[in-house]
């Protein structure tokens, strides 16, 4: 039990409730023990600065370098200095939500082509697991 | 319940003899315009031969916060009936708002104290500098450096619309 991710100031957060749900926003000050402020901004993600409760965030794994109540611009700046939009893309949460994305997407065909491929996959795997068998 | 905050104007009728009554205007959190009426009319009374029936209000304006983007500290002084007597007290709350502080004070009050809205009066409400304030509950939050973890987590579906009464397994409420 090693916490890693924090609520404080600079902290990239997902919304997780709400009509904002999905979208991406940064810790911009801390209010009380069950609520921040937080800022997309909102040209680079549609988060308006507001307060939001803490039951309706979830942490990330990036963190910027900003100052207590940073403004719009200089946050944009600390976003884009950080590589933001790339480290989103590559972590492991945005890359399940992705997965969540395309399976909710699929129609039966796509469901009955993936159902096909993991048939292939496991028998390769069979194939390949009996003639390390053998050998061994 | 949230509050709001109303700047409210009254006087008493005008008469032949008096046809330009003082007026007299004061702030007043209240849910909503009807109550912040019967408020003023109730505070009005304690200082002055006044009453709603030989009176008039002239204006309820409600006053928003200007700057609603930034975290302040607001301490506000009030009196409340409690069981046994009357208190005075100076409480301190963190919010971008002067309303949100007010509801968190009503919250509390009735949390703490058993204190109804009825029963309690605000008497100053300020915003402090960090240096001036004095409450550890406040006070714990002036730290740039501040960093908590979330401790435990309930998964939450993204809408109500969603939610299910039972779940096949039990949550994992450790979010490292």
């Amino acid at each position: 039990m090693v916490f890693t991710k924090f609520v404080e100031v600079g902290r990239v957060v997902l919304i997780n409730y709400g009509p904002l749900c999905g979208k991406l926003a940064t810790i911009i000050n801390v209010v009380d023990s069950n609520r921040v402020l937080i800022d997309g901004p909102e040209e680079t993600t549609g988060v308006k600065r507001q307060v939001i409760n803490i039951k309706r965030i979830t942490l990330t794994d990036i963190k910027v370098t900003i100052g207590v109540q940073a403004r719009a611009k200089s946050l944009k700046k600390a976003l884009a200095d950080a590589d933001f939009e790339n480290k989103w893309k590559e972590s492991a949460l945005a890359r399940k939500l992705e997965m969540r994305r395309k399976r909710l997407e699929m129609n039966d065909f796509d469901r009955f082509k993936v159902m096909l491929a993991k048939k292939a996959k496991a028998k390769a795997v069979k194939k390949k697991f009996q003639e390390l068998k053998a050998s061994a | 319940m949230g509050y709001k905050h109303y700047s409210v104007v009254g006087r008493k009728a005008p008469t032949d003899s008096d046809p330009t009554p003082q007026l007299y205007r004061m702030q007043i959190f209240a849910p909503n315009k009807v109550t912040a009426k019967s408020r003023f009319w109730y505070f009005l009374h304690q200082y002055k031969k006044m009453k709603k029936t030989t009176g008039e209000i002239l204006s309820v304006n409600e006053i928003h916060e200007k700057n609603s983007n930034v975290v302040k500290n607001y301490s506000i002084t009030l009196r409340y009936n409690s069981r046994s007597g009357t208190h005075n007290m100076t409480k301190e709350f963190r919010d971008v708002t002067l309303v949100g502080a007010v509801t968190q004070l009503y919250q509390e009050m009735a949390g703490l104290h058993r204190a109804r809205a009825p029963s309690i009066q605000i008497i100053s409400t300020a915003i402090l500098p960090a240096k001036d304030c004095v409450r550890a509950s406040v006070k714990q939050f002036h730290d740039g450096k501040i960093k908590f973890p979330i401790t435990h987590r309930r998964p939450r579906v993204e809408s109500r619309r969603w939610k299910k009464t039972f779940a096949p397994h039990r949550p994992t409420t450790f979010v490292g």
